[in-house]
């Protein structure tokens, strides 16, 4: 911390000791970077036919999963979707594990038998990612209920995409949550695209969460989702309530996605200019520009730039000379005695 | 012994697991202030308080979704959908998520939790409130499927249900709901995958499950009286896990199997047995197998058209005596 307030006082003002501090910045700056750079990976991987199936890639989105997952305590419950390599990273778990499931190799988060759309760490407070969309909100109600039953202070965080918004699901957690005041926090991610069409064709109101936070008694939160310090406070806002045993919140964060709804998607759909424009904003961009303003010298950003393209390096070569799992791995954990027998 | 309803054993069987546990809880539509549209409730919000025993909004999603969050986290839930035609609504949750989440963590995640629902016909309720759900269960990788007959055993397959590891759907028949039985004292622990032998007998086994079960036995006893054939009636009691071993065994003592659904035909889980029975067992038999079930309709209302819908204990006993004698 000495650094930090040498630095503060050889840039007066810069607020670079303000309520976020320099150690959580990097931090966040780090994570995101991280997040980017395995995902470029993954596209790479994929065009060498080395990740199987398919692949939702959160490109351009780095800000919201780093934001909200730097602000958790340990402890905390995390509920993603199929387009959640993003916010599994956040929590720490490791590049080569994801990039391994993703390649369904041995040495994958789950052997490989869970692949791209259901990478879960219990460690990491990764409850699952789920590819039902709008399934995983009653299921974090669910984890919430939990807490306050029993007393405990996590929080379960909630991240979806903005075409889950109409689906009853999300209509049925919302209002549940908001009755049992349970400690959750939905995170909508505006990308603005339900997979291949404009949310805004599809959906009666012009924001497609917060604009029904009313109707649950909740209030409307709009953020810029592409600005990780902005997500950061709102998060720590939204989980003190929780904690406190205010009950649910819904959060919207406006932010883009650089690449298409899936593997499979050129994103055609997309009017000419948006991309460009929104990769102006990209929240990489905005927050390396952000530690350069706080005083955060090209060095530090260098090393760590060079740290987490090794950190991929490294786990994508790991990913390769992993072998494939085992057949006999086909059959485990059907049944919680470890089998998949039906019948005596 | 003293004797209770099938509707009281459901009270006994959550107050039961309740009482020894607290990371019990109970969530459900009507269940908790109003004691349960069934009555089969009634007491435990008065028991266990609003904390355990709460009431939910109409959101089935909700429900089996709050009751795995709860699961995966620590607690034991049980979840009430009132009607078990309404699994259809809520039906990602027991064909995606809970039988799945184990196996796609590759076992980090586990889910123990229990599904209690109102189901099967004879209430002049109608396609859309009386089917028998059992068969959409019972396929799915990953799940335990529980439907039993008697106040005993409904609180003793309750209590091995909520101790259970895996998720289990837990079939109470709506119209067992105000029958008797004689129940012991003090607590009561039953296994999953246990078949029951209710009645011994020589000359063919009569496998039923929850409604059909009296219906086999009371065509057991008019087989033995009427035209001297010796049934064995056996209570399949538990579809997963299923025990073949008491079904084969059954069947290799009386070379002569019959199953009675209440089921559409289609698919029912008396096509399954019959195809273990003959895939380990063709030779045991004396005779084709015999199933009897509903027709392929959805369930009519009127009274006089739901009771020809459902195997009676005439039809069973038809379709004995015509197999064995010709």
């Amino acid at each position: 911390m000495a650094t930090a307030q040498n630095r503060a006082q050889a840039v007066p003002g810069s607020g670079l000791n303000d309520d976020i501090g320099e150690d959580k910045r990097l931090a966040i700056y780090r994570s995101q970077l991280r997040i980017r750079e395995a995902e470029q990976r993954a596209y790479d991987l994929f065009l060498q036919n080395l990740v199987k199936g398919t692949s939702h890639l959160s490109l351009g989105q780095e800000a919201v999963a780093t934001g909200f997952a730097e602000a958790m305590q340990k402890g905390d419950l995390s509920f993603c979707t199929y387009r959640g390599h993003a916010h599994t990273l956040a929590r720490g778990v490791s590049v080569e594990k994801v990039l391994g499931e993703l390649m369904q190799r041995d040495n994958g988060l789950m052997r490989g038998k869970g692949g791209s759309m259901h990478l879960t760490s219990e460690a990491h407070g990764v409850m699952g990612s789920y590819a039902i969309i709008g399934a995983h909100l009653p299921i974090a109600c669910g984890a919430a209920w939990r807490a306050q039953y029993k007393g405990d202070k996590d929080v379960s965080v909630c991240f979806f995409g903005d075409g889950t918004t109409n689906i009853g699901a999300f209509h049925e957690a919302l209002n549940f949550a908001a009755v049992w005041k349970l400690p959750v926090v939905f995170v909508c991610e505006n990308n603005l695209y339900m997979e291949y069409t404009p949310i805004g064709d599809v959906t009666a109101v012009p924001h497609p969460a917060a604009d029904r936070a009313a109707s649950y008694s909740l209030e409307r939160i709009v953020i810029d989702g592409n600005d990780a310090d902005v997500v950061y406070r709102t998060a720590q806002k939204a989980y003190a309530k929780a904690r406190a045993g205010e009950g649910p919140s819904l959060i919207e964060a406006l932010t883009y996605r650089h690449s298409g709804h899936s593997r499979a998607d050129p994103a055609k759909y997309r009017p000419e200019g948006e991309l460009e424009k929104w990769k102006e904003r990209d929240p990489i961009k905005i927050y390396r520009e952000r530690l350069k303003q706080f005083g955060v010298s090209d060095k530090v950003i260098a090393e760590i730039d060079a740290d987490v393209r090794k950190e991929v390096d490294d786990a994508t070569e790991a990913c390769k000379a992993a072998p494939m799992p085992p057949l006999d791995i086909l059959t485990t954990d059907v049944y919680a005695d470890g089998g998949w027998a039906w019948r005596n | 012994m003293p004797e209770i309803t099938y509707r009281d054993a459901v009270i006994r069987g959550i107050a039961q697991e309740m009482t020894r546990d607290n990371d019990v809880v109970f969530l459900g539509e009507d269940v908790a202030k109003a004691g349960g549209v069934f009555k089969a409730t009634v007491g435990l919000y008065e028991q266990f308080g609003p904390l355990r025993v709460r009431d939910t909004p109409i959101s089935e999603q909700a429900i089996l979704g709050a009751a795995m969050g709860a699961a995966m986290t620590g607690l034991k839930p049980i979840a009430e959908i009132m009607f078990s035609d309404f699994f259809a609504v809520c039906f990602d949750y027991i064909a995606n998520e809970f039988p799945k989440s184990r196996y796609m963590s590759n076992g980090q995640t586990k889910c123990p939790l229990v599904v209690r629902t109102g189901n099967g016909a004879g209430s002049r309720f109608g396609a859309q409130h009386s089917q028998s759900v059992e068969n959409w269960c019972m396929m799915i990788p990953g799940l335990k499927v529980v439907a039993p007959s008697s106040p005993v055993d409904v609180i003793g397959l309750l209590a091995a249900a909520v101790r259970d590891p895996d998720p289990v759907i837990f079939l109470e028949h709506k119209s067992l709901y105000p029958t008797k039985g004689e129940v012991p004292d003090g607590e009561i622990v039953d296994r999953l995958g246990t078949a029951k032998i209710l009645r011994p007998g020589r000359d063919a086994t009569i496998l039923a499950l929850a409604l059909m079960v009296p219906r086999a036995l009371e065509a057991a006893e008019r087989l033995k009286a009427e035209h001297g054939i010796d049934c064995e009636v056996v209570d399949v009691r538990s579809l997963v896990p299923l025990d073949t071993q008491t079904i084969l065994g059954s069947v290799a003592k009386t070379h002569r199997l019959f199953t009675v659904e209440e089921n559409p035909r289609l698919c029912g889980w008396g096509a399954e047995i019959v195809s273990i029975v003959a895939d380990e067992a063709f030779y045991d038999l004396d005779g084709p197998p015999v199933r009897i079930t509903t027709p392929h309709i959805p369930l009519p209302a009127a009274d006089i058209l739901e009771d020809i819908v459902l195997p009676t204990p005439e039809r069973i006993v038809d379709a004995v005596r015509r197999s064995l004698q010709g």
